[in-house]
């Protein structure tokens, strides 16, 4: 088996991954997958964490670890911090299925200015698309979501903060 | 700047981040409402999430077999070398916010420098990632800042005192030893002076918009980069330390 083929089959099981937090994710969608080599004959995943201290990180390397040693039995996770995650890596796909489970996906680009400048920022509810929405926190059940509410529909949801 | 220096510097960094985490994560539970009790330990998290990766780097660069663990739970009270600012006790809501609004437009600084040196690539890597999140927290802490001093009789008088009691201890943020004198001639550290500049711009900003007087600079206090702190350390960490020290290795 050629390197470029172990490297298409290691592929095939880090897809297989999903994120502990957001499960109808995988850790592709969630743009946290930098690359697979093979690295003196040896399969490196390279991932990157979204935000320093999130508890999933552990797990995920953990989960992608042993879906790859499945058949590279010697095949390690290396966690890369440079350059940082951002939002922008998320795959378009994952933005439809969060929308589905009740949360506001990214809306745009890098950092999140708006906030940062105290402007008010338009998210539209995830549930009745009304754009009527105001932020309660900016930090939510996960370092990387904040919490809003809906007041058209009076329901809550939450955002994923774009960094 | 000698290796060691440069090796000081990383801890420093970590040392704060370790010490003002450990502190934010005593409001777990007890925040005043729940959406305060889950932004503050979500600001505890990222703190001590840049604290492990900043030791993690440490211990590499040591050599010595010290990992992240090593660092935060067995080196003492006079090997913590934090500004002495993070680690006055939590106090009530308001000393939290204006101790964290008065660090987090330090580290804005600081890591926004770090983030763009090209001395140390893998430190600049920590803190491109640490400097959008520390953009949330100093929302967060102005915000809350401007929202009570600007607010009722009570929340103003309580929030002006929480600045008058913690601004004798933003002095030594800017005070350079020979550490930070040699890291910023190597392009390391930021020098500390354009720092103060910086931060005196934003903080006499946030508490303008928080109708709030800015007490005279005085006789500030020093000490904690030195490993001189004040009594309140020890306690943190006796706390923070107890388990790994009385079961050393423990797993589970």
């Amino acid at each position: 088996m050629t390197d470029a083929d172990r490297i298409s089959r290691a592929w095939t099981l880090v897809r297989s991954v999903h994120d502990p937090e957001l499960p109808y994710l995988t850790v592709e969608e969630m743009g946290m997958v930098r690359g697979v080599r093979v690295d003196h004959g040896q399969i490196v995943v390279t991932l990157t964490p979204t935000y320093s201290g999130c508890p999933a990180t552990d797990v995920i390397s953990e989960d992608v670890t042993s879906a790859v040693r499945a058949v590279e039995p010697d095949a390690r996770v290396e966690v890369v911090l440079s350059p940082a995650w951002t939002t922008d890596w998320i795959l378009p796909s994952a933005h439809a299925k969060m929308r589905e489970h009740g949360i506001a996906p990214p809306e745009q680009a890098s950092a999140d200015r708006a906030f940062l400048t105290g402007e008010g920022k338009v998210i539209p509810c995830p549930r009745c698309g009304s754009r009527d929405t105001k932020m309660v926190s900016a930090f939510g059940s996960t370092a990387c979501k904040a919490h809003f509410t809906c007041t058209a529909c009076l329901e809550p949801f939450e955002h994923f903060k774009c960094i | 700047m000698t290796e060691a220096q440069h090796l000081q510097a990383i801890l420093r960094l970590g040392d704060d981040a370790l010490v003002l985490g450990q502190r934010l994560s005593e409001w777990c539970g007890h925040g005043p409402i729940l959406e305060e009790d889950i932004a503050l330990t979500n600001v505890a998290l990222d703190l001590i999430g840049q604290a492990r990766n900043l030791y993690t780097l440490a211990g590499s660069r040591e050599g010595q077999g010290r990992d992240e663990d090593a660092l935060a739970y067995f080196r003492t009270d006079r090997e913590f070398q934090n500004h002495l600012l993070v680690e006055q006790p939590n106090g009530h809501f308001g000393d939290t916010v204006v101790r964290q609004m008065f660090y987090d437009a330090f580290a804005l600084e600081r890591y926004a420098f770090l983030a763009r040196q090209t001395v140390d690539p893998d430190l600049a890597g920590i803190a491109a990632k640490a400097v959008k999140e520390l953009q949330y927290h100093w929302g967060h802490s102005s915000q809350w800042v401007i929202r009570l001093g600007d607010g009722t009789e009570e929340s103003h008088a309580k929030v002006q005192e929480s600045v008058i009691a913690l601004w004798g201890y933003t002095g030594e943020m800017f005070m350079a030893d020979d550490v930070d004198v040699a890291c910023a001639e190597a392009g390391l550290l930021p020098d500390l002076e354009g720092v103060q500049r910086a931060w005196s711009v934003r903080v006499a900003d946030g508490l303008s918009q928080a109708t709030l007087s800015q007490p005279e600079d005085g006789w500030m206090q020093r000490g904690g980069k030195q490993g001189i702190h004040s009594e309140h350390l020890s306690y943190m960490l006796a706390e923070m330390q107890v388990l790994p020290r009385t079961y050393p290795n423990a797993t589970w």
